[in-house]
This record gives structure tokens, sequence and C-alpha cells, in this order.
């Protein structure tokens, strides 16, 4: 019990540490362009509190759960010595994850509006539903897509930056003939994809697949599956987007 | 008393997002790998101690910093602020009218990096796996750099109203250059680092920012204009994570030259005489 208090008080001490500059900055711009004092001190100082537990908690459990689960699997599947299963999965966690991406489902609600004012669909809440459980499923197929083709890099050793940069020169492509108003939205749906509980997980599948394989680097092969997954969406959304504006 | 009911609503919407993940893999393992998970219990309670994390710093965040964030992003782009009115007058604002939305922007975007679980977990990684030799506030700093760079630069991009693209392709140049200089260890990690950036903290304040900026201009639309600035936040950290190891990797050579020359009496005189 004693160690486990030092060790919640030393991860605690962390997270003040990490949250200070965002406390900084906002006070800053209170006290000094605004000339405000800060509004609700007591609020914020019992959200900073629960801020600062809430994040020591979430890096016990990754420490705890996430990684270990991600490593676990990786090398269970790399004992059976199954590409397909691990394939399988890979596709799954992807495409499953993403998903039940909340930040997502906000995103494609905002695309929806904006492909209802560009008229590329019917302005009725049928076809914006219609359209946003595409995106959805677009984005996450193609976030299932990318972990599947990391994998595959990670088993065959292709070259990450050839896969990687041939990826920008299809995004510049692609963007090219992608109607205009797509392009924002295709762009940071990107970004969006990789939450805070996929990220530890995926990494760790791939961290755990790189260091279970001969001849592989954990380094260099096992990061990378993120970089696959925050670019095919760009790609994937945009000839969503075309396609629906075309038919 | 609200409080702790948001808290609880909170935390049990969050378990409902972790949930399907976690049947998902409990399914996989007992169906597919069929063999007994080690360390059950262990894992058990960390999957618990995630959520409660998440769900709290998510209420926390709520409670606190992200409504003055979101009010800043309004009132720094507001007419009053702003001592013009950019939407009755185009002709009295010019990109300087914006100063302090692009100091917040590139303050509120280093900050927010920092705080990301994200990126902390894959710097948390990337320093096990690396033997120590990429600190995990080192990586942490230069992607938050980059992060900082791109919103401050995406703003800029919403007020000028030049095309996305262009900067983005610009970008894309950049890392195809410096991936063919940079140190082979770290290119897969720097790839990465760009996709981690933009999650449960940064997300929301940088999108408040985007669409406060969208609705302060003239002839832009919010809902079309606002998005961009999470593509700029992925991806200058590439950027900044590869030209820092550039710069590592250069002074290390430098050192090791300064060295030679050092421990060379015959060249260090030749070089005095010069």
């Amino acid at each position: 019990m004693r160690s486990f208090l030092t060790d919640f008080w030393h991860h605690a001490r962390g997270s003040i540490r990490d949250l200070a500059p965002i406390i900084l900055v906002i006070g800053t711009f209170q006290f000094l362009v605004f000339g405000q004092p800060m509004s609700g001190a007591i609020s914020l100082v019992v959200g900073g509190v629960i801020v600062v537990l809430g994040l020591t908690f979430f890096i016990y459990g990754l420490e705890l759960a996430l990684f270990p689960i991600g490593e676990t699997i990786a090398h269970a599947l790399a004992r059976k010595g199954s590409a397909a299963m691990v394939l399988i999965f890979a596709f799954l966690l992807g495409f499953g994850t993403t998903m039940a991406e909340p930040s997502l489902t906000a995103i494609a609600r905002e695309a929806s509006a904006v492909a209802a004012s560009a008229g590329a669909i019917v302005d009725t809440d049928e076809s914006r539903s219609r359209y946003v459980l595409g995106l959805r499923l677009t984005v996450a197929f193609s976030v299932g897509f990318a972990l599947v083709l990391g994998v595959l890099r990670i088993i065959f050793a292709w070259s990450l930056p050839v896969m990687i940069i041939s990826g920008y020169i299809l995004v510049i492509l692609v963007t090219a003939v992608a109607p205009d108003d797509i392009v924002g939205i295709a762009y940071d749906s990107g970004g969006v994809t990789t939450s805070t509980v996929t990220v530890p997980l995926v990494t760790a599948l791939g961290i755990g697949l790189a260091s279970s394989l001969r001849d592989r680097n954990p380094m260099t092969d096992g990061f990378g599956l993120i970089a696959f997954a925050s670019l095919t969406p760009m790609v994937f959304v945009m000839i969503y987007g075309g396609v629906i504006q075309w038919i | 008393m609200d409080l702790i009911l948001s808290a609880a609503r909170i935390v049990i919407a969050t378990a409902g997002d972790v949930l399907p993940i976690v049947l998902f893999i409990f399914g996989f393992y007992v169906l597919v790998i069929r063999e007994p998970l080690p360390h059950l219990g262990r894992i058990a309670t960390g999957l618990v101690f995630v959520v409660i994390g998440l769900g709290l710093f998510l209420v926390g965040l709520e409670q606190s910093l992200f409504p003055l964030g979101r009010l800043m992003a309004e009132q720094l782009t507001a007419p009053e602020f702003l001592g013009t009115n950019p939407v009755a007058d185009a002709a009295a604002y010019s990109w300087q009218s914006f100063i302090w939305v692009y100091v917040f922007a590139v303050a509120i975007g280093f900050s927010t990096t920092i705080a990301e679980p994200a990126l902390l977990a894959v710097a948390i990684k990337a320093n096990e796996v690396s033997g120590g030799a990429i600190s995990v506030w080192g990586l942490r700093v230069a992607v938050a750099i980059g992060a900082a760079f791109g919103v401050g630069l995406g703003c800029y991009r919403l007020v000028s109203g030049l095309p996305l693209h262009y900067f983005i392709m610009a970008g894309y140049v950049a890392v195809i250059i410096q991936t063919i200089w940079a140190p082979k260890l770290i290119i897969a990690l720097a790839y990465d680092s760009g996709g981690v950036t933009t999650s449960t903290v940064t997300v929301p304040l940088i999108t408040a920012l985007g669409l406060g900026l969208a609705e302060a201009l003239p002839g832009r639309n919010a809902l079309l204009d606002g998005f961009g600035l999470v593509a700029f936040t992925c991806l200058f950290p590439i950027i900044a994570v590869l030209g820092y190891a550039q710069l590592s990797a250069l002074r290390a050579t430098l050192t090791r030259k300064r060295k030679s020359i050092t421990d060379d009496p015959g060249k260090l005189r030749s070089l005095e005489e010069n």
C-alpha cells in the first residue's frame, strides 16, 4: 500500500507538471490581454485537481493494461505463426476502434452540414444521417486498411519512407480531382481517428510484433502504424466525397 | 452535486466508448488465440483505471480549462477586441489585426500538446524501446513545438484565405527532403508523432479557435473554413521531430570533429595559424 501511494504521488507530480503549461497560458491571457481576474476560481481549482487525478489514473492503467494487452496479443499471434490471423486482428482493431470514436462522429456531423449546404446531398435528416454513417464507415475501413498495410510492412520489412511518401503523392493527386468542400474535412479526419485508447494499443501491437519477429528492430520497424492510420483516411474521405457528388 | 452527477455521466460514457474495444480484444483472445490471458487481474484493474482516469480527465477539463479556452477563442476574435469589425468593413483589417490570435494559437498549441495523454504514451514507449536514447521530455517538447507552429500557421492561413492544400503540400515536400538526411532510427517515430498530437485535449480547443476565426472573418463559411487546423497540427510535429533528430546528429558530429582536432596538436596549430 505504501509503495502504491508513493508511486501514485510520483505519477501525480508528473501530471501536475504536464498540465502547468495550459494553466499558465490561459491564466496569462486572462490577466494580461483581457485584464480580467480568473472568473470562478474555485471551480477552476476543483477542475484542475480532477484533471490531475484523471491523468494519473490513466497513465497507471496504461502501464498496467493497455501496453501489456497490445504486446501480449502481438507475441501470442507471432507464436501461432499465422500472418492471416495478425492481419484480421489488425483490421478489426482499426475498424472497431474508429467506429467507436466519438470525435469522428462529431466531425462527420459537421461534414454532413457542409455537404448539405453545398448541395452535394439533399438537406433532410435522413440523407444527412446516411451521409454521416457512410463517412464513419469510410474512415473506419481506411484505418483498418491502414493497420493491415502497416502490419504487412512489419512482416515483410517494406520501406516505411517509400510507402508514406507514396501516400503523400496519392493525397496530392486525389486533392486535385476531389470536390473543394471535402478537402478540409478529409485532411482533418486523418488526425482525429487515433484516439487516446487506440494509440497505446496500436503502438504496443507494432512494437510487440517487431520484437517477436527475427531481424526486426522495434525502434525502426515497430513504430509507423499510427502514421498509416492518419494518412489513409485523407485519401478515402476525398474519394467518398467525390463519389457522393458525382452520383 | 452537479459536478458528481456530470462526473458519473462522463465516466459511464467513457466506459461505453472503451467497452467495445475491450470486448473485442477479450473475444479475440478467447476464440482465436485460445490461451488464458496472463495477469488477468492486473489487466482488469488497469482497464478500470484507464476508464476512470480518462473519464475524470474529461470531467476536469470540461469543468475548468475548456470553457475558458473556448471563451478566449471567442473573445480574441470578437470585433470589440480587434478594434475593427472585419465582417462589416472588409478594408479595415489586415492579417496583422489578429496578432493576439496567433500568439494564443501558438501558446495553446504548445501547452495542449504537452498535456496530451496519447503523446505521453508514445513517448514512454519510445524511451523504453530506444533504451533511453530518446528522452520522454525531449520528444514531447519537439512535438509540441511542431504543433504550436502548426496551429499558428493554420490560423494565419485562415485569416489570409490561402488554399489549405498549398501549405500541406509544402509541408510534405519538407518531410520528404528531411527524410533523406534524417537518422534512420527516428523516421518511424517521427511519422507516428503527427497522428498522436491531435487527441483529447488539443482537438476541442483548436477547433473552437478555428470556428471563432472563420466566423469573425468576412466571406468565410464557419463550417467550411473552420476545418484544416487539425491537419496543420498533425503535419508540423513530423517536421519538428525529424529536425530535432537532425540537430542532435549534427551536434554529435561536430563534437566528434572538434575532439579529433584538439586531440591532434599539429592540426590545432595549423588552424590557429590560419
